[in-house]
């Protein structure tokens, strides 16, 4: 892993304001919004873009977070996971939800996420925001709004640590495979 | 863990974690769409030589709101009658496809046996007077969900402890939760010995009733001869079935539990089964969520390689 982090806290609090703010203008305003954190770390950072949003809007997005480990197609391949909370505090139906994840890699994790969403309500949009797009996707899927566009080799492995979950928050590329 | 067979020697780690797992998956069947498509194209095997309604309904319940499919065997419609042995019935069953198995047997250790037989995960549905894991897991998540927590509870079992799988489990469970256990029964339906069940025992019910948070409630297993136990049922009713007088000595936040089938009128009186202050319902809606918490855990990880 390399020393020097190639997202320091700094840089991930200014790209996620500008991502709250892309939000926002895009949907002029904020009615209709939902920002869903996917588990785990995809959760701080939902809740840092609503926040960052209530800070220069004045409004609340409310903030869901769902678990996709009964959606994954890859069960069987990996050891048994822990469930996390799925708790979204609206009706998604016919509102935009903007799912939030930490690092855009295949897109399995998305591809499971959007089927997970689809069996809590229909929602009328539903968009994505990463911290971090590493490229190398083996599904169909692109994301709305991005942090940092990080080209890797597949070798490589991105590592995002957030305070809320890990004590300290950066973003490290090191070698060795993994997200 | 690679099979669901005893509860003893289960952790607590163990068990909260089934018990963090089926809290999500209660919230999974309180969705407008009850089901997730997690063991979509597994199968899994419920094997009952016993008559069962709500456990092998639960399980088969669980197993498609997973998405699993269902083989059901049970004997009365089946070879068994031409004499088909357990062993033979269990290949046959994991030839089909299966790969995970219930089993209810009368005899104590089948569905261990199984488990040595078929090379897949087995889930004992009650074996004899032996075990029945997933009434303890599944009652041991109805306290959580009602108290908040197992530590320092005081739950009395009552009834047929001798011929009862559901007190053995319960009891190792709960205890091992932090739950303080107290077998109630006349002393003919109480084990022979309970040197180093962590546990009291009695043998009246007004003796304890009014320190109890939970009252278990047991039926008499008049098909393992607990009716000759005591000289008749209307003694067993009057000493310990749960009337309106036993009921009024109740702590006010105390619960009411059965794991069913109940006989209304013998252990319970009629109109209190369907007190508001029994959890008898909720049991039956968290078994689903439970049994699907040890089909999740069992056929995730290393199962279905």
């Amino acid at each position: 892993m390399t020393a020097e982090p190639v997202m320091t806290s700094d840089d991930i609090r200014r790209a996620v304001h500008r991502i709250a703010h892309e939000i926002v203008e895009r949907h002029h305003g904020t009615a209709g919004l939902v920002l869903v954190g996917i588990h785990t770390r995809g959760v701080p950072f939902a809740r840092a873009i609503g926040a960052a949003i209530a800070d220069f809007e004045g409004t609340t997005v409310p903030v869901g977070e769902l678990d996709i480990g009964l959606y994954r197609d890859d069960l069987g391949r990996r050891s048994s996971p822990r469930l996390e909370r799925t708790s979204i505090p609206v009706d998604i139906t016919d509102q935009t939800a903007v799912l939030v994840d930490d690092v855009l890699f295949t897109g399995r994790t998305i591809r499971a996420a959007l089927d997970a969403l689809s069996d809590l309500g229909r929602a009328g949009q539903i968009e994505l925001a990463v911290l971090v797009d590493r490229g190398h996707r083996q599904l169909p899927i692109r994301p709305d709004y991005v942090g940092k566009n990080l080209p890797t080799s597949i070798e490589q492995r991105v590592s995002v640590r957030i305070d809320e979950v890990d004590g300290h928050t950066g973003v490290w590329v090191g070698e060795g495979k993994g997200q | 863990m690679r099979h669901l067979l005893t509860i003893e020697g289960v952790t607590r780690p163990e068990l909260e974690d089934l018990l963090d797992l089926s809290d999500e998956f209660l919230n999974v069947l309180d969705r407008d769409i009850p089901k997730v498509p997690t063991l979509l194209g597994a199968t899994v095997a419920t094997m009952f030589f016993e008559p069962s309604t709500r456990t092998r309904l639960s399980f088969e319940r669980a197993a498609r709101a997973l998405s699993a499919d269902v083989l059901s065997f049970s004997p009365g419609t089946s070879s068994v009658t031409k004499g088909e042995s357990l062993k033979d019935t269990a290949l046959t069953l994991k030839a089909m496809g299966a790969d995970l198995m219930v089993v209810r047997h009368p005899a104590t250790g089948a569905a261990h046996r199984v488990s040595r037989w078929a090379d897949l995960p087995v889930v004992n549905g009650g074996d004899g007077a032996h075990q029945h894991p997933t009434q303890a897991l599944l009652d041991a998540f109805t306290l959580r969900r009602h108290f908040g927590k197992l530590d320092g509870l005081r739950v009395g079992i009552v009834g047929d402890i001798r011929h009862s799988r559901v007190a053995r489990s319960d009891l190792q469970a709960f205890s091992t939760l932090g739950a303080t256990v107290t077998l109630v029964a006349p002393p003919t339906l109480l084990p022979l010995d309970t040197t180093g069940w962590p546990c009291d025992t009695a043998t009246e019910l007004d003796g304890v009733i009014g320190d109890l948070d939970v009252v278990y409630l047991l039926r008499i297993q008049s098909e393992r001869g607990g009716v000759s136990g005591f000289t008749s049922l209307p003694e067993y009713v009057r000493r310990f079935g749960l009337d309106d007088r036993r009921f009024r000595l109740l702590r006010d936040d105390a619960v009411i539990m059965h794991p069913g089938p109940m006989n209304r009128g013998v252990e319970i009186a009629p109109h209190i089964a369907d007190h508001p202050r029994t959890l008898i319902l909720d049991q039956v809606r968290n078994g689903v969520a439970a049994r699907m918490a040890v089909l999740f855990r069992l056929m995730t990880p290393e199962a279905r390689r």
